[in-house]
């Protein structure tokens, strides 16, 4: 059913992205990769992974963006997979009920089964989340990793998404973002985590953890300019010299 | 957004059938057009056949066309699955009709009325498709529903007239059809035009990764080397001295030149005026193929955001 479910519980399972201290080494998306491509949605095929048009699915982009200019800007690493939002439209206009909102968790799925790969759905993503399987015929996203999350046959430590288990900075956070006393949560709170594209009314789920601002009081860590103003007899040197 | 051959053909092959229905439920409802059985047949074979046509070249383009059943289930939520059963429904008054028509001589009004409906509700719900996706503002605003109705009619009073001039039924309603649908059209598209021109999406870089507390957002490095689904399918940019080219075209080709067609296809001899309604169309149907072309080549999805567009 594409309606999004009415009964839906309390908790809603999702990813922090720490942009602070990404560092854009893609290795979650590598083992997104690796691991997804034998898990729920396998396999994420690639077509023509040697030749020249190298393409294929994959659930989770690292991006980098430069913001703002001078001592005050950044590049920022940005990963980019599924928000599992709370009100999505890639649920709402699959015409099959193949895309569905799990009620007990907020995961947002597709049914390999029932999807007639119309990729209506990749357009209503306004985040590109949704990536066609043109082997397959069917779309493909990012699962959250059901199959680690709920995986009594795993350590329990090893129960999170495969791109968290292997972030080396610890960028990357999974828990349940409906309970405001989880750790994710307290992070979000602690930190301002923000939402993507708010202005659509999607209500993603994920959150991003902004980069921290460098502290304008101090002197910016920079070499000192030649051109300091000189004072007293410095000034009355530096205007002899100037003649 | 990728202009797929598949459903430019779909939406305009299915909105001429439909508007072509329309004209013939108006007709049977004011008793206009008699029922002549070859008008008949060819009439609502046209009709049929260009709906038919249409929603067969719509499977064309599922990654599983064997399952596009399952598409009629989720009518609650989604207008594509909505259009798909009302498309279906409206094949029943639609062939009652023709069956009426054709086979009986004597139209049944009701027929008639609920063929006008159903062709009116399935190219709303065809529309609506593209003008529920709030990712994309050129298809999520006010002008999508009103285009792709009034260019149905347009194109379906274009085969009426065409119609009616085979089989010596001349009249002046239908050239006055033409020209009030061709007027219409052509101002809804310059008012959509000048609507896609003078603003942008409210999403932009800054929101559409959070960051524009720091300042403006720029792309430094892609995720990727190589092209990719999102790009290839969301990704299709239009030079804009083509688009703007093509606009001239659709205006130029697609509007004035059928109606123009279609008054000179009045003062001349029954011969000539198959010919003249004829070009007209052709012209008139290829006027809103080209225009179906830049509603999807023109259109802009926020997901570029993420890849350097400065705007979407």
């Amino acid at each position: 059913m594409t309606s999004l479910p009415t009964t839906s519980g309390t908790k809603k399972l999702g990813l922090v992205i720490d942009l602070d201290i990404c560092v854009g080494c893609h290795a979650c998306a590598v083992n997104c990769k690796e691991w997804n491509t034998s898990g729920h949605s396998a396999p994420l095929t690639d077509l023509d992974p040697y030749g020249k048009d190298v393409d294929g699915v994959w659930f989770n982009r690292v991006h980098s963006f430069e913001a703002g200019d001078h001592e005050c800007g950044r590049t920022v690493h940005f990963p980019r997979s599924c928000l599992h939002c709370e009100t999505p439209d890639c649920v709402t206009v699959c015409p099959t009920g193949a895309s569905y909102k799990r009620a007990e968790d907020g995961i947002v799925l597709v049914n390999p089964d029932t999807c007639i790969g119309c990729k209506l759905c990749s357009w209503a993503c306004p985040y590109g989340a949704r990536e066609f399987d043109e082997t397959d015929g069917v779309m493909k996203k990012c699962t959250l990793c059901i199959d680690r999350i709920y995986n009594e046959t795993m350590e329990e430590v090893d129960r999170v998404p495969a791109c968290v288990s292997t972030c080396p900075v610890s960028a990357r956070h999974f828990g349940d973002l409906g309970d405001p006393e989880s750790d994710v949560s307290k992070l979000v709170a602690a930190r301002e985590g923000y939402d993507l594209m708010p202005e659509l009314g999607y209500k993603p789920t994920n959150k991003y953890l902004p980069p921290r601002m460098p502290k304008r009081q101090s002197a910016p860590a920079l070499m000192p300019s030649e051109e300091v103003a000189a004072k007293g007899f410095l000034a009355w040197l530096d205007r002899m010299l100037s003649r | 957004m990728h202009p797929a051959v598949s459903i430019i053909f779909f939406t305009t092959a299915s909105g001429a059938g439909y508007g072509l229905l329309v004209l013939l439920g108006w007709g049977v409802l004011v008793g206009h057009l008699g029922t002549q059985v070859g008008f008949g047949i060819c009439a609502f074979g046209l009709a049929l056949g260009l709906v038919g046509a249409g929603l067969l070249s719509s499977l064309g383009h599922l990654g599983h066309p064997e399952r596009a059943w399952r598409a009629l289930t989720q009518w609650r939520s989604s207008w594509l699955s909505r259009e798909g059963v009302s498309a279906i429904l409206t094949f029943l008054p639609a062939l009652f009709l023709a069956w009426s028509w054709v086979v009986v001589g004597s139209v049944s009004s009701a027929a008639a009325a609920l063929t006008i409906l159903g062709a009116i509700v399935t190219t709303i719900c065809t529309a609506m498709i593209y003008a529920s996706l709030k990712p994309i503002r050129a298809w999520r605003n006010p002008w999508t529903v009103p285009i792709y109705l009034v260019l149905g009619l347009y194109t379906g009073a274009l085969l009426t007239a065409l119609l009616l001039h085979v089989y010596g039924m001349r009249g002046p309603f239908i050239g006055f059809m033409i020209a009030i649908t061709g007027l219409a059209g052509a101002a809804l598209k310059i008012g959509y035009w000048l609507f896609l021109d003078r603003g942008v999406a409210a999403s932009t870089p800054e929101s559409a990764t959070g960051l524009g507390a720091i300042g403006k957002v720029r792309m430094l490095d892609p995720p990727h080397t190589e092209s990719n689904y999102l790009l290839k399918e969301m990704g299709y940019r239009v030079a804009r001295k083509h688009a703007k080219r093509l606009r001239l075209i659709v205006l130029a080709l697609g509007f004035g030149m059928p109606i123009l067609l279609t008054f000179l296809a009045h003062g001349v001899g029954p011969a000539m005026a198959i010919v003249l309604s004829l070009a007209a169309a052709v012209l008139g149907g290829l006027g809103v193929v080209v225009e179906r072309w830049l509603f999807f080549a023109e259109a802009r999805h926020t997901v570029t955001l993420y890849y350097g567009a400065s705007h979407a």
